[in-house]
């Protein structure tokens, strides 16, 4: 109660800060020098107040006070500490809190690490960083106050979706939002900037930080959410091509094409236009992503309350941003670069450009893939759902010349180059060839496009693993991204044609057999969690060689709200995972069982990892190298 | 001139998509029921799931009594949120599921079922869609309450506690 007062009044001082705040840097824009310190106080209070009334929803779920409506929806007396706290950002309100949160954290943290730059630009950025701002102050205190009060206060909350219940889904929200937010600064950075007419060598080398902070979050943010796809849904699948997945997808494949950009802006002095764009539609893309989830216009799992008033909202406020950055892109921006057909095409700047359309098409077929279902129901009525065949059909054709490029376009120099070494990348290319081949026809999968496919993913990874002995620590982070990136495909395409399933249905004390695998359902035992029961099966496999593995898949049966998951149970090693999962069959008394082997599982989030590591190691160096 | 139609062109873009969206947001609301309903059912020829018979669909349907025809099929991930909510109707002794396999493989779908229960009393596989383009169906899952061969109620996209209240209370 105290808490919900104490925290909806923050929220109400933070906004009145950004309001000041827009208004001193309005009235005293043109002598800039005094407002420094005044600015940085200002900005500091904004944040104070906006992680008090945080630590307020926090307070207010860890003590279960149900006289806050989000509390009551979310939480339950019964819930672990630990799911109560991460329960402030599994709902809409709270995330959006949380958003708020990262927002005023990063223009801090912006103002305290570019000491350097011109004032009026640091002063820019954050007029637009607060109308970002404000729109979620707004935002929040009229539609969804996370602080709504209930009279009389309910005994008991009604529990959070126990399938959120999960370590890997309690950082994954904030992660994400750190990548998301991220963004913004870019965004902000980049229109005042293009207002300013300063993008510069200077200004790329300072916004590149943000880009690298925010790609690594982005990235790991998504890999999170997949691992907790993968071992809590229970399908065995780690990306489904959902639309919130989407979502979150296009705002990265934006700023991976930003990032290389951004080098070449750093070093040449091109590409400017292709780099304000970027900015500005990676931010617009996370922008519409929060849209589009929250508003109900699509359906999903994370669509947590679908209000019509809130998408409205947030559709108003992302148009006018989009206007806005039109604007400023269309009425500030002065073509001042380099000319452009000063190099040669063979070099550096053209396998980067050829990069961003790849980029740029990957990027549209999962924006036609995810909003040409809502623009169809709107003009003709018609209802059509897009699932993984649209996107594996248009996606995988274009990925053998891209992921070619990009085993050769590092290779390149800039302004004009020629293919030195011409013996090495052609015995590679046939060494891929002739070992895809192997493999292709040794497992009988005698499809042309997954030799060719393996092909150019095997030659991405030779070619890289070659750099590394060959280059030692020359460019030590752009290798290791490309290496996990090709490590990534190859991963993908083994564990797609490798994967083998079986799915069947057994009492206990039946045992499968079939020519490559026993499994005996030994029996069944029940435990008791803080808000389940569950029911453990307890099965031994015995694979082809004659190796038995235990393994007790849980399925969990919790009381609040009533809900029962299938915890998988996962036995992972470097070449494959085993994967079981048990599902109770309505009325029957036998479980189906679903027993899976998927090959390099492991290595499908380790080369993540890997390519995200690339990102951090380049954040840390000092300067990005030749 | 050419400078400025183009700035020009892309605000008129966006704002054609803006109005889009919005009109998107009016009609948010995908349970709610198509002009369709009243509509008696469609009467063509089907094969029935497991026996593989053909019969005619509207001998699948009794007079004065409740059917609740629901599209499904094993591909389709919101069909497996709704499973439970179908088995749970399926123990409601004055309403009958009948099921219609959409542009699945029977292999799956037998897969499917035997995964998560089969709801159904019977299944019409519509290996190429066409019966469902004869109940007039935008895609999976939806589902049609049936009474005395007329339509009563239609639900796009999965169900929910909400739209299972709603059927019982119109079987009352």
């Amino acid at each position: 109660m105290l808490y919900s007062v104490i925290g909806y009044y923050s929220l109400i001082l933070g906004l009145c800060f950004s309001l000041i705040l827009i208004y001193f840097s309005i009235i005293n824009f043109r002598n800039s020098k005094i407002l420094d310190t005044k600015i940085l106080s200002f900005t500091f209070l904004q944040f104070f107040f906006v992680i008090i009334s945080f630590l307020c929803l926090v307070l207010s779920f860890v003590f279960s006070d149900f006289s806050n409506e989000t509390v009551f929806n979310n939480s339950h007396t019964t819930k672990p500490l630990f799911y109560k706290i991460a329960g402030t950002w599994g709902n809409h309100e709270g995330s959006l809190l949380l958003w708020l949160f990262v927002l005023t954290l990063f223009i801090l943290i912006f103002f305290l690490r570019s000491k350097n730059q011109p004032i009026k630009y640091k002063i820019l950025t954050l007029v637009f960083q607060q109308i970002i701002i404000i729109g979620f102050f707004v935002f929040l205190i009229m539609t969804s106050n996370p602080f709504n009060y209930i009279y009389p206060t309910p005994e008991e909350g009604l529990g959070l979706n126990p399938i959120l219940q999960d370590p890997a889904l309690v950082i994954h929200p904030p992660i994400l939002y750190l990548g998301y937010v991220g963004s913004s600064i870019i965004f902000s950075s980049v229109l005042a900037a293009t207002t300013l007419n300063m993008i510069s060598k200077n200004w790329a080398s300072h916004i590149k930080k943000w880009v690298l902070i925010s790609w690594f979050f982005l990235t790991i943010g998504i890999l999170l959410g997949s691992i907790w796809a993968y071992y809590e849904l229970g399908w065995g699948g780690f990306w489904f091509w959902d639309p919130v997945e989407n979502v979150s997808l296009m705002p990265w494949l934006a700023l991976t094409t930003l990032l290389h950009c951004i080098l070449v802006l750093e070093k040449k002095l091109i590409l400017t236009s292709w780099v304000i764009i970027l900015s500005i539609t990676t931010f617009l893309l996370s922008m519409s992503g929060t849209f589009l989830v929250r508003s109900g216009i699509l359906n999903s799992v994370h669509t947590f309350a679908s209000d019509p008033q809130r998408g409205l909202f947030i559709l108003i406020f992302l148009f006018s941003l989009i206007f806005l950055s039109l604007f400023i892109f269309f009425f500030f921006h002065k073509n001042n670069e380099n000319n452009l057909s000063s190099f040669f095409w063979l070099s550096k700047e053209t396998a980067i450009i050829i990069n961003n359309w790849f980029m740029m098409y990957f990027l549209s077929v999962v924006l036609i893939g995810t909003i040409y279902p809502i623009f169809l129901d709107v003009l003709s009525s018609q209802k059509i759902s897009v699932g993984p065949p649209f996107y594996h059909k248009l996606i995988i054709p274009f990925l053998i010349p891209f992921l070619l490029i990009m085993a050769i376009g590092p290779k390149l120099k800039w302004i004009r180059s020629n293919l030195e070494n011409k013996i090495y990348l052609i015995s590679l290319l046939v060494i891929s060839i002739l070992l895809s081949y192997l493999i292709v026809k040794n497992f009988e999968y005698n499809f042309l496009i997954n030799s060719i496919l393996i092909s150019s993913a095997l030659y991405l990874f030779f070619m890289n693993l070659r750099d590394f002995f060959i280059q030692k620590y020359q460019n030590i982070s752009q290798n290791i991204s490309h290496f996990g990136f090709s490590l990534l495909i190859l991963s993908i395409l083994f564990n797609n044609l490798f994967s083998t399933e079986v799915i069947t249905n057994l009492k206990v004390g039946e045992t499968f057999e079939s020519s490559k695998t026993k499994i005996i359902f030994e029996n069944v035992s029940q435990r008791t969690g803080k808000n389940y029961e569950s029911i453990i099966g307890n099965f031994s496999i015995q694979n082809s060689k004659g190796k038995v593995e235990n393994f007790l898949p849980e399925l969990r049966i919790y009381n609040q709200p009533n809900i029962v998951t299938s915890e998988a149970d996962i036995k992972t090693t470097l070449i494959s995972d085993k994967f079981i999962v048990i599902n109770l069959v309505q009325n029957q008394d036998y479980f189906n069982i679903r027993y899976q082997v998927k090959p390099f599982m492991i290595w499908i989030w380790l080369s993540v990892v890997l390519i995200s590591f690339g990102g951090l190691i380049s954040l840390l160096k000092k300067k990005y190298e030749k | 001139m050419k400078s400025k139609f183009l700035p020009f062109s892309i605000f008129i873009i966006f704002f054609v998509i803006f109005i889009i969206f919005y009109k998107g947001l009016q009609d948010t609301n995908i349970y709610t029921p198509d002009v369709k309903i009243n509509n008696e059912i469609p009467s063509y020829s089907a094969e029935l799931f497991y026996s593989g018979k053909i019969v005619n669909s509207s001998e699948i349907f009794d007079l004065n009594k409740y059917y609740l025809l629901n599209i499904w099929s094993s591909w389709c991930v919101p069909c497996r949120q709704e499973h439970s909510i179908l088995i749970d109707l399926a123990n409601n002794k004055n309403l009958k599921l009948i099921g219609i396999n959409y542009k699945d493989k029977k292999e799956n779908a037998k897969k499917f079922l035997e995964e998560l229960g089969n709801p159904y009393e019977k299944i019409i596989f519509d290996k190429d869609g066409t019966s469902a383009i004869e109940w007039g169906a935008y895609g999976v899952p939806e589902t049609f309450l049936i009474y005395d061969n007329r339509i009563i109620k239609k639900y796009i996209g999965p169900l929910n506690k909400h739209s299972v209240k709603e059927v019982k209370l119109l079987m009352k």
